[in-house]
């Protein structure tokens, strides 16, 4: 009954999805400060399809739990013998699963936004439901029509037919969701820049309802992003944390069209200018997501993220992507003419350096869709080439250096027009500091520039993260202010962490034979014996290390070559020692043979940072998002005290102050 | 309404995109890892008797003589009963066929080929996928062509089907 109950409720939240488009759309037909009666349904079917869409995945979920294999989902990802944490998280670890878990996130934002926005006019708020719907539709078609989750097998089968093993990891209970999340969050503030669009109110207060949405998605985007590159980093076992893969590449685009957007959305909140702009990030950074879910389910591109590959489910992402991204930009170019410009602003200003930031971000964009399609396009014309860091790390290198260096000064800038003379002590301090850590660390040895300039920019940014307190009470410095502050600094510590692992990492890889001792960095690390050991559904030969650092006490590393085996497959689980300095990083290769094992380990200085960065990120985030939020329930209260004192004053007859604006 | 030429450009750059995108789409792909082994000698490995019925494979029994086929299979994979008529025919042309029997048990392994069919002249057992992964197999079942050098020449990946055998034949011929 689970799956025809789930299937039964797929089909109705798509009846709703129709609902809720057309009901939205009647909105748009209503006269200015009238509702349209037939308008009224938008709302309530957005709420209702919202609950049908989760039940649906829960009831998977559930499905995955007890291992029912008369689902074909089940049986050909799940296995009896898994653990259960494994057999929840395979739910998602698949096409179908994960897809029906963008379609309840997708359905959930949009019910959270019927339920909870009251702010936008009535007008705007039905074109933008009627767009959700639109879109949630063609997501709904595509899971009914070509990947049911819930289709049953004619016979049951015995036993299932297991899951990657690579993704049988804690971190897949974490790392899809949270990006999924992010992603399909973003598609609230492309149907609200689509809404406004239509009804050309692209305002401050339609910026101020977007921004927690942009917020939202963009603080679980950066942890999403964090966790998938920390899970990459030890579930792998090659060492490295960023590998420039089509699949991560999908995730980055989006995070860089919202982290733009996120600001231009800010100056349109503050200073009512970037309209047209701040609608373009709209589009692009939900179109980004599309993109991604393109790219990796497609098959047009070989990714170490295996998905089920499809054409014919390719072909119909496709035709959703032309649909939405295309109707989008069609309905922009003939209507963004039409927006009114925003205010002007000088190019010293704080405008300004939020607009270089934008275009810097939109430009690292660039570089990164041209590098993650261009495979695409050559292979079109027959020749395979993969791109890769020599490509991407430079060219991005040369958008995010001038990037990070206007983001130090940028928050110290006043709004409209500004000085750069004014700020005269905070300029030198910032150069000293760039060019004294460079000076500093070329003394001490010989390294690459990206990572010299890296370590440069980092030491000036994390002062200037915490420039704009200068002269403050403390105690007044608002909630989001602080978000912004501690956010900056993440992004110093984050780099700081990239720095010093591409500066100062060692490494040593080496045949050791049982009791041999080798050494990397401060380290001594002894073979001491190689066993093989047995889990719920791998074997495994497991190295024993002693490390030992300086003469101290030894600690005791299990790198292990699992072989799953079902399906067959070969892993790497690396052994990591977390110092506050950094991590020694351990993996065991081959035996040769004259019984020597294979020992690769590296010591990674300050590794931990580029995480503890991220977290920091997206913790600047929350509280960015809470400071609004606090501010505008002010407001509003406000508001509303300021229109009951002005309707108790027309009632006794004399004229009420009107607010300035 | 004014609309400036330039909000289209966006447009034009997607609609760019889908039409390679969609090109693409329509060209057929390859969908299988090519193991790299090729034109590689086998990598060394001795593998104990899959069952008590024949004995077990190694590297050396490759050398000298001829080419041979390496079939990597199981008792426990469905695709390996679709494919045993057509090794059956390759095994009347005179094609010697060592099996290597993935994580399979000999009660398993015996059953299969007294129902099936026996092809083979060896059969070793590889509990844990070690050769499997080690000739850069990535899946069951996979058939190579082994020269009389012991050097892979050929590698075909899932089972052997009616139009597969001339193919096989023609690979042995050149791997002379």
């Amino acid at each position: 009954m689970i799956a025809e109950i789930g299937l039964a409720a797929l089909w109705l939240a798509a009846a709703l999805a129709v609902l809720q488009m057309v009901s939205g759309a009647f909105a748009l037909k209503a006269a200015e400060g009238e509702i349209n009666p037939l308008a009224i349904y938008a709302r309530p079917a957005a709420i209702v399809q919202a609950f049908l869409a989760v039940l649906a995945f829960f009831l998977l979920l559930w499905a995955f739990a007890i291992t029912d294999l008369s689902i074909k989902l089940v049986a050909t990802n799940s296995h009896s013998m898994k653990p259960m944490l494994f057999k929840l998280t395979g739910t998602w670890g698949n096409h179908e699963g994960s897809m029906l878990l963008w379609v309840g996130v997708l359905a959930l934002s949009g019910g959270l936004l019927a339920a909870f926005e009251k702010r936008l006019p009535e007008r705007t708020m039905g074109a933008t439901l009627a767009v959700q719907g639109f879109v949630a539709l063609g997501f709904y078609a595509f899971l009914l029509l070509s990947s049911n989750p819930f289709e049953r097998l004619p016979v049951p089968a015995a036993e299932g037919t297991g899951l990657n093993p690579l993704l049988q990891d804690i971190g897949l209970a974490i790392h899809p969701p949270t990006l999924y999340a992010g992603y399909v969050g973003l598609s609230v503030a492309f149907s609200l820049a689509m809404g406004a669009l239509l009804t050309r109110e692209v305002n401050p207060s339609f910026a101020r309802v977007m921004r927690p949405w942009v917020l939202g998605a963009w603080v679980l985007l950066t942890l999403g992003i964090t966790a998938g590159s920390y899970w990459a980093y030890y579930e792998l076992g090659w060492g490295g944390w960023w590998f420039w893969d089509p699949v991560e590449n999908a995730s980055l685009m989006p995070w860089l069209a919202a982290t733009a957007l996120m600001h231009s959305v800010s100056v349109l909140a503050a200073r009512d200018a970037l309209r047209t702009w701040t609608i373009m990030l709209g589009v692009l950074a939900f179109s980004m997501s599309m993109l991604g879910t393109f790219l990796v389910r497609s098959g047009v591109l070989t990714s170490v993220h295996a998905f089920a590959v499809d054409p014919e489910r390719g072909a119909f992402i496709l035709g959703l992507l032309g649909l939405y991204i295309g109707g989008a930009f069609t309905i922009f170019a003939l209507r963004a003419g039409a927006v009114a410009e925003g205010k002007r602003f000088a190019i010293s200003s704080r405008e300004g350096a939020l607009v270089f930031n934008n275009v810097m971000l939109s430009a690292i964009l660039a570089i990164v869709l041209l590098g993650t399609l261009y495979p695409l396009l050559t292979e079109a014309f027959d020749v395979r080439v993969s791109v890769g860091p020599p490509y991407f790390n430079p060219a991005g290198a040369i958008f995010a250096v001038p990037m990070l260096l206007v983001m130090a000064v940028g928050p110290l800038l006043r709004w409209k027009s500004d000085k750069p003379a004014r700020l005269q002590f905070e300029l030198a301090l910032i150069g000293a500091l760039v060019i004294g850590t460079i000076a500093l660390v070329s003394f001490f040895g010989q390294f690459p520039l990206l990572p010299l300039l890296g370590l440069g920019l980092a030491a000036a940014l994390a002062v200037a993260a915490f420039l704009p307190l200068r002269g403050r009470k403390i105690s007044r410095v608002p909630v989001a202010t602080w978000g912004m502050v501690i956010a900056h600094f993440g992004v110093a510590v984050s780099l700081f962490g990239m720095a010093c692992e591409g500066a100062f990492s060692q490494e040593r890889l080496a045949a050791v034979a049982p009791g041999g001792t080798e050494q990397v960095g401060d380290f001594k690390f002894t073979l001491e014996s190689v066993t093989p050991v047995a889990g719920p559904n791998w074997t495994a030969i497991e190295a024993r290390l002693a490390v030992r650092e300086g003469g101290g006490e030894p600690v005791i590393l299990n790198p292990q070559a699992r072989n799953f085996w079902s399906p067959p497959m070969a892993t790497s689980e690396s052994a990591l020692l977390t110092r506050w300095d950094g991590q020694l990083y351990a993996v065991i290769g081959n035996q040769a043979e004259d019984g020597r094992w294979q020992i690769r380990v590296w010591w990674k200085p300050f590794v931990t940072f580029i995480w503890y960065g991220g977290i920091l990120i997206g913790l600047g985030g929350i509280l960015a998002i809470a400071g609004r939020v606090k501010v505008d329930v002010t407001r509003r209260s406000a508001t509303a005290k300021g229109a009951q004192r002005r309707a108790d004053a027309e009632a006794l007859g004399s004229p009420a102050p009107m607010p300035a604006e | 309404m004014r609309s400036r030429l330039y909000l289209w450009v966006p447009l034009a750059l997607f609609a760019f995109f889908a039409g390679v995108a969609g090109y693409m789409l329509t060209q057929e792909k390859d969908q299988f890892v090519e193991s790299a082994m090729i034109g590689q000698p086998l990598p060394d490995f001795t593998l104990e008797p899959a069952y008590p019925g024949l004995p077990g494979a190694s590297k050396a029994d490759f050398a000298g003589g001829k080419p041979r086929l390496l079939n990597i299979w199981a008792s426990w994979c469905l695709p390996c009963i679709a494919e045993a008529p057509q090794l059956e025919a390759l095994k009347a042309q005179g094609v010697e066929i060592v099996g290597i029997a993935i994580r399979d048990r000999p009660e398993d392994v015996a059953n299969f080929l007294g129902r099936y069919g026996n092809p083979y002249t060896r059969i070793g057992g590889d509990p844990i996928s070690e050769v499997q992964l080690a000739v850069g197999s990535s899946g069951v079942p996979e058939t190579f062509v082994i020269d009389s050098k012991g050097v892979i020449r050929y590698q075909h990946i899932g089972d052997i089907r009616e139009g597969d055998v001339s193919t096989l034949l023609a690979e042995l011929e050149k791997a002379q």
